[in-house]
């Protein structure tokens, strides 16, 4: 187990860039000692933001060049590699050529709620970052709610998505805003439920405090929760509409969905919000599932901000993987799957954190012993539940398999079609069925 | 009415729908003409309650070129150009079928070596065409380009064989009345060793990431069902017909350029449904590349065209000649009057017929079921409004 308070008298000095808060708290200190208190919180909170800002602006450009570079190779391109060396420049390039462009706007449309999306889907964008705890005592805001502030910022992103949707006067953007709107209220569901599970093991809302705790018995949740972890990561990628869930945005059925209508910078402000989002959730599935800043001990060493970023770094190629690899599924599919699967699973696993919080608690189980049983129990119960919900709540059609055979010399119309399907002999091609 | 006047009109059916309660109104919308899922200037014109199509209106004739009254106008070898832009995805399955028309009318004999490097072409576009439909499917499915861009790959390596034969990689013009128009480059026949070396581990590799997709599963199978009474009745053909389970190929029912003396089999479905004609594409490219191999291993020497005048007059009379295009029966009717043009240049389309079953498929499924049916049963705009 670590020792927190001999890793903070390590710390202190300004340049140990291990904790960036001891610049911050240096700053505060030098002001204390000529200027108000009210003037040192208003300056630290500033630079904090700034600090953020600083860092996710220059880390969305390389990240669109990433991810971009990323779904090439899995489509057997190169990529961008035109504009910069390796075409690192492209996001820039494209910023500029938005910045560019006509801002265009439908002659029918609702003007000043159609104007205010772009810049208002920024605010609950950057507001999550506040939460996010970058170390042991790097975050802009620690609440002790933080769990809560997360869920609550997060929920108010639709409100702007439907704003655009509806004052785009266009149908796509009206269908893809109600789509969007059914799937996050039902997706906040289970992102709900899964993080209650941590809420409820742990005992604190506090983010750093799930962190904490995680660093405190030497386990991270996924190991402990998988199928939480799995619904999280499932519906943070659904909110993100991120295939295979981005049916509020699917372009072969509704074009781009809300943001159809939205032409130059006021749809890179979409899209680089929607990026930023993509990175702020791979951070939280990290924090939450993945220890965070704490990496059995390689964080005394390693900076933990560092430690956060590859792990995020880790859970966005996850994203992308999915994003390269799957299709999308279909508006009733994915609610069902939702309501479906995804409620009773967190819900179960609710419970089963209720039921093992108070065996640590009340009856006094040793954690070192306790959990890694209830780690191999709950992992057991995950993958009976997956297999469960496969076979039950499969639908029909997809329960027999899908059959090609061959007519070989049989040629016509009905009744060599019915000789052909009478044969005997098996089928060359089948898929699929249970 | 201005054209915003129109658009507020919509609209308003569009809130008074929403807002109306028990009393809500159906929302018709527009796919199309430019949409990124009509693969071409296609409108399609869905009546919506909520998500379920209710009705389906097709309008089409964005893309007419009036080729069937120019062919009228021009010698009949001229008319071998216009048919690589009917079906622009298989320029070499129309130049056939509109030469084997022509030889008809004019009684030519076609040289061995043509013929099996008809049959060579023919199904070498057939890959190339399938690559492209799948692709295409699964991206209406919702697929971010992936298996799109990896089908594209075997697809190139069929364009770069046309291209070295003929110079061309889309629209051909390399079948001519009496054979083809050069023979054989001699890197052809390596390439086209290795490329039916690799194509096995490539169709495995699709396999691997499709068959068992369980989300493309969910999306295809029971969607855009039709029955084979329906589908014959409709007078469907390609992978459309045969995904319901009626064996009906011509290169076996009324085999042209020699096909009776290749050996393959004709892939049928179960279901009728989207998934199936994808698996009975998946199959087809199987079986052109056994032909291919068949091909490779007895290609007869010998000239590759036959003496044809380049400005023939047949007699007065008709004929008609269809061939299995990648994307059904595709056929030709010419009429004769002694002259030097065709007085009728008539095309039987597959994709118009196999078209007109979508409205029977898609009524009763939701907005995305019609879009991935419209992606499964693989038109090519071009060869709808010619």
């Amino acid at each position: 187990m670590t020792d927190l308070a001999g890793l903070s008298s390590v710390l202190g000095t300004w340049y140990d860039f291990r904790d960036l808060n001891n610049l911050q708290r240096l700053i505060t200190e030098w002001i204390a000692d000529w200027g108000p208190d009210w003037l040192a919180s208003i300056i630290t909170g500033v630079l904090g933001a700034l600090g953020i800002l600083g860092v996710i602006g220059p880390t969305l450009l390389i990240l669109i060049w990433v991810e971009r570079k990323v779904i090439a190779r899995f489509q057997q391109r190169y990529g961008p590699n035109r504009v910069g060396p390796k075409g690192l420049l492209q996001p820039v390039a494209d910023a500029v050529k938005l910045i560019l462009k006509e801002q265009l706007a439908p002659r029918a449309a609702d003007k000043l709620i159609f104007f205010l999306p772009p810049v208002l889907i920024f605010i609950p964008g950057v507001l999550i970052w506040g939460v996010l705890p970058f170390g042991p005592r790097m975050s802009v805001a620690d609440l002790n709610v933080g769990v809560l502030f997360l869920l609550a910022v997060s929920g108010t992103a639709v409100l702007v998505i439907f704003m655009a949707g509806w004052s785009s006067n266009n149908k796509y953007a009206l269908l893809g805003a109600m789509r969007a709107v059914a799937m996050s209220i039902s997706y906040e569901v289970p992102m709900v439920l899964a993080l209650l599970t941590l809420v409820v093991f742990s005992g604190t809302m506090s983010i750093n405090g799930i962190v904490q705790w995680q660093q405190q018995e030497d386990v991270i949740f996924i190991l402990l929760f998988p199928l939480s972890a799995i619904a999280f990561f499932f519906a943070a990628s659904a909110e993100l509409n991120r295939t295979p869930a981005d049916i509020s945005e699917a372009e072969s059925e509704i074009v781009a969905g809300y943001h159809t209508e939205y032409s130059g910078m006021r749809f890179g402000l979409f899209y680089a919000v929607e990026l930023g989002n993509t990175l702020v959730v791979s951070a939280f599935i990290a924090t939450f599932f993945l220890g965070g800043w704490w990496l059995w001990g390689l964080d005394q060493w390693v900076p933990s901000w560092i430690i956060l970023l590859a792990k995020t770094g880790a859970v966005y190629f996850l994203l992308i993987w999915t994003r390269g690899t799957l299709p999308r599924l279909r508006v009733d599919q994915l609610m069902g799957f939702c309501w479906k699967a995804l409620v009773p699973a967190t819900l179960l696993f609710v419970v089963v954190a209720f039921v093992q919080r108070t065996l640590l608690i009340s009856e006094g189980w040793d954690t070192t012993v306790a959990l890694p049983i209830m780690a191999v129990f709950n992992i057991a119960l995950s993958l009976g539940a997956i297999m469960l919900f496969a076979r039950v709540a499969r639908p029909a059609p997809l329960r027999r398999p899908a059959r090609i055979r061959m007519a070989g010399a049989d040629i016509g119309g009905l009744r060599a079609a019915r000789e052909v399907a009478a044969r005997r002999e098996e089928p060359q091609l089948q898929v699929g069925g249970d | 009415m201005t054209m915003s006047d129109d658009t507020r009109l919509a609209m308003q059916g569009t809130i008074e729908a929403l807002t109306a309660g028990d009393g809500s109104e159906p929302v018709v919308v527009n796919l199309g003409p430019q949409h990124p899922s009509t693969h071409g200037v296609f409108r399609l014109k869905v009546t919506l309650d909520g998500e379920i199509v209710q009705d389906a209106e097709m309008r089409i004739g964005y893309l007419h070129r009036s080729m069937e009254k120019l062919a009228e106008e021009r010698s009949y070898t001229q008319n071998i150009p216009f048919t690589d832009r009917i079906d622009y995805l298989a320029a070499m399955s129309n130049n056939l079928a509109y030469c084997l028309a022509a030889e008809e009318l004019l009684g030519v004999e076609v040289p061995p070596r043509a013929q099996a490097i008809r049959v060579m072409f023919a199904e070498l576009q057939r890959v190339a065409s399938h690559a492209m439909a799948n692709g295409t499917f699964i991206n209406d499915c919702g697929a971010w380009h992936t298996p799109l861009f990896h089908m594209f790959r075997d697809r190139e390596r069929v364009l770069d064989m046309f291209e070295m034969t003929c110079g061309a990689r889309l629209t051909t013009n390399y079948m001519r009345i009496g054979g083809v128009a050069f023979d054989l480059p001699d890197q052809l026949l390596p390439t086209l060793e290795q490329f039916l070396a690799d194509m096995p581990e490539n169709i495995a590799n699709y396999e691997a990431l499709l068959l068992e997709n369980e989300i493309l599963h969910a999306r295809a199978r029971g969607v855009g069902v039709i029955s084979p009474e329906m589908a014959i009745n409709s007078s469907l053909s390609g992978p459309v017909l045969r995904a319901t389970g009626v064996p009906w190929d011509l290169r076996k029912a009324n085999p042209y350029c020699g096909y009776e003396s290749y050996e393959f089999d004709v892939p049928v479905g179960e279901q009728g449904d989207c998934f199936d004609r994808f698996l009975v594409r998946m199959t087809e490219v199987k079986q052109s590349l056994r032909i291919l191999r068949q091909v490779v291993d007895t290609l007869p020497d010998g000239p590759y065209l036959a003496d044809v005048p380049l400005h023939a007059r047949p007699e007065p009379g008709e004929s008609y000649a269809r061939v299995e295009s990648p994307r059904g029966e595709l056929g030709f009717y010419l009429v004769s009057d002694g002259g030097p043009a065709p007085y009728r240049f008539h095309c039987r389309p597959p994709s118009l017929i196999n078209l007109s079953a979508l409205k029977e498929m898609s009524i009763g499924g939701t907005l995305a079921d019609a879009i991935v049916t419209l992606g499964s049963i693989d038109i090519v705009v071009g060869e709808i409004d010619r």
